[in-house]
């Protein structure tokens, strides 16, 4: 019985002397600002609000646009990792709801469109914050456009990470040929999936609920 | 070996199936006698186990019930002498309040029934005097001079009213006094009276309680003699207060929960929300151990007052440090009770902070609308976080009565299960004996045909041997008759 007893509390001890298993969740929305889908950005701030609803203490989120060169810090429109306590996490959502209406009211178009650095951004930061779960939101249309010089055919390491690709609108060219929209969709799919990730499409955002 | 190439070592498979059940057949009823014998040892033995294990079984079962039964006569014997040794309190305390006041009460008695005789001697009637005029007026009406005989009684007659009339007025004073002495008597019997009364009242109560311990002391000396029914008066009261006691602490639990649910939330300001010790979360477990060192304040204070008796060291204590112990739990307790309601007021702070935050984030502004009654929830919250550790303090005597009879129920409930086991083993052991003898029989239904055979053979062998026997006999006599 002692021994039962000793075995336990030193299973008790033991348990709680070790590191602790994170269980926070790390989001990061893409925003495309480019000229074919600067109209829906105001989406940006609906998909934001629902992520801050869902978010808790020691969870981090950023919200970033996708320009023409997007593997960069200062694409991070806003960033937070919510405080331990509910008070001053409550503050911090609103200051953080605040800094994405304003970007959305004063967000200028792209000329190009660097899905691929703003995804690899977010595999880095996301990284950095060491996050339980990790969710890379792209609202965009999944038209990759680079510019002269922009170098971007690299594998991408999505091992852990749950990519949602959200509002894909179809453009004027998918609708003469959906084929296009279809492999397009089939081509992130396989980047994603390749490197380990988990790929979905969510085009109905009045049902966000599955999301996080 | 398969079954196919078995049957091809004739060019006939059915010849070669018939003769292989025949030497089938055959090895079997060779191997009969010996195959019973296996069949009825392993039977036999295993019965023979089965049994022995039963008999143990049974001697567990008769160790436990006398265990059970000696721990449930202690704790009969044991509450008892609570119960007598309350009630010889309760008769002392009685005795000590009227015998302490009996002496003055013996001397206002005394100084009543003194001024009660007194009163009683002077309001005695004196009897009114002889008239002494009826003599001189026969002598004067017997003189023989007229004029001065009537003038005489004349004056007589005057004399006697004014006599009269003085006489009587003696008489009414006398009476007003008598009347008024009697009066005075009046408070003193109704003095005697209430003391009486209350003499009455006490010994009444005296002679209640000592009826009451005569039936305690019958039940603690048939207790103490072991009887059976005092056992199972006391395993049936023990079920009783267990299934009673379990109710209560399982409201209590429910208190417990309301309790950890008030807070629980705002403990995560305290300290975060997000950390955790193992698969929980470090507020839980804060808010937890709140409401544990309170129920533990509340056990203390419990021992500490001696209404429960959980911990022998608290109630051996000296008086002195008792009461010490007393002052110092309910105070920890009023101060976990203070923080609870502070924290119950913080926890409806956050939720309005949280619902203002989440209604701001869901773009509607049925946040910002005050609600002017929204004060009466945060009282009675904080009310219920002050009140809630007080009213967990009276768990400790349902868990007392719980700890008390869950061990003869244990007891019993252990009873039951070896009952069900020494019977199970019987049975099996029953079983298996005559699963023996089934299986001989089993043995012998393919070998009908040979046992047919030998039953024929023996029959015969019976019949010959009885023919050539009766010559004999018949023989036999012959000569004993010649």
């Amino acid at each position: 019985m002692k021994r039962t007893l000793l075995l336990f509390g030193i299973t008790v001890a033991l348990q709680a002397c070790s590191p602790p298993q994170a269980r926070n969740t790390g989001v990061y929305l893409l925003v495309d600002t480019s000229g074919s889908y600067n109209r829906q950005i105001t989406k940006a701030e609906q998909i934001t609000l629902y992520a801050l609803t869902r978010l808790q203490s020691a969870d981090s989120i950023a919200v970033a646009r996708i320009d023409t060169g997007s593997f960069t810090e200062k694409d991070i429109i806003a960033k937070a990792t919510f405080d331990d306590r509910p008070s001053t996490a409550n503050a911090q959502k609103r200051a953080f709801a605040s800094r994405v209406e304003k970007f959305i009211d004063q967000s200028p178009a792209a000329p190009y469109t660097d899905i691929t650095g703003g995804l690899l951004q977010a595999i880095e930061f996301l990284n950095e914050k060491h996050t339980a779960r990790k969710e890379i939101l792209i609202l965009s249309d999944m038209k990759e456009e680079l510019a002269k010089g922009y170098v971007r055919n690299i594998p991408l390491d999505f091992k852990g990470f749950d990519v949602v690709a959200l509002n894909v609108t179809k453009l004027r060219s998918d609708n003469f040929d959906p084929r296009l929209y279809l492999t397009r969709l089939d081509e992130w799919r396989g980047k994603v999936e390749k490197g380990g990730g988990h790929w979905r499409v969510i085009n109905d955002l009045d049902h966000l609920d599955g999301l996080l | 070996m398969s079954m196919p190439s078995l049957l091809t070592f004739t060019p006939w498979p059915a010849v070669s199936a018939a003769i292989l059940i025949v030497v089938l057949v055959a090895a079997l009823y060779f191997a009969r006698n010996t195959a019973h014998q296996a069949i009825q040892a392993a039977a036999g033995a295993l019965a023979r186990g089965l049994r022995v294990a039963s008999h143990s079984v049974i001697r567990s079962l008769e160790r436990l019930a006398a265990r059970n039964r000696e721990v449930l006569l202690a704790a009969g014997r044991e509450a008892k002498e609570r119960v007598v040794e309350r009630e010889f309190a309760r008769v002392a305390d009685t005795v000590r309040k009227d015998l302490a006041g009996y002496p003055d009460m013996h001397r206002r008695l005394s100084e009543a029934i003194q001024r009660i005789e007194e009163d009683q001697e002077k309001a005695a009637e004196v009897p009114p005097e002889a008239p002494g005029w009826a003599q001189a007026v026969k002598a004067v009406a017997n003189l023989d001079a007229r004029n001065t005989g009537a003038e005489i009684l004349s004056d007589i007659h005057k004399s006697m009213v004014k006599a009269h009339a003085e006489a009587m007025d003696d008489y009414r004073k006398a009476s007003s006094e008598r009347h008024a002495l009697l009066r005075r008597m009046m408070p003193d019997w109704r003095m005697i009276r209430q003391a009486l009364g209350h003499v009455h009242k006490s010994v009444e109560s005296v002679i209640g309680r000592s009826q009451t311990i005569d039936r305690h002391m019958e039940e603690y000396e048939a207790i103490v003699r072991g009887e059976d029914r005092a056992q199972s008066v006391l395993s049936s009261s023990s079920i009783v207060y267990f299934f009673i006691s379990a109710l209560v602490l399982a409201i209590a639990t429910a208190g417990t929960a309301v309790n950890f649910t008030l807070i629980a939330r705002p403990m995560a300001e305290m300290v975060g929300g997000t950390n955790f010790i193992g698969a929980y979360r470090t507020a839980d477990i804060a808010a937890l151990v709140i409401i544990m060192v309170e129920i533990s304040m509340g056990l203390f204070l419990m021992e500490s007052l001696r209404i429960t008796r959980l911990f022998p060291v608290i109630g051996a204590l000296s008086d002195k440090i008792r009461v010490r112990m007393v002052i110092i739990t309910f105070l920890i307790l009023l101060l976990m009770a203070s923080i609870e309601a502070g924290l119950a007021y913080m926890r409806e702070v956050l939720l309005l902070d949280e619902m203002a935050t989440n209604a701001l984030l869901r773009g509607d502004n049925a946040g910002s609308l005050v609600n002017t009654h929204l004060w009466i929830t945060t009282a009675a919250q904080m009310g219920m976080g002050f009140v809630l550790p007080f009213a967990l303090v009276f768990v400790a005597i349902p868990l007392e009565t719980f700890v008390h009879s869950l061990r003869t129920v244990v007891g019993l409930i252990g009873i039951a299960v070896l009952q069900a086991v020494a019977l199970g083993l019987r049975l099996l052991g029953n079983c298996a004996r005559h699963l023996g003898g089934l299986a001989c029989r089993l043995y012998d239904l393919p070998l009908f045909v040979p046992l047919w055979i030998e039953a024929r053979m023996q029959d015969r062998a019976r019949n010959g041997s009885t023919s050539a026997s009766v010559p004999e006999e018949t023989a036999v006599w012959k000569e004993a008759q010649t």
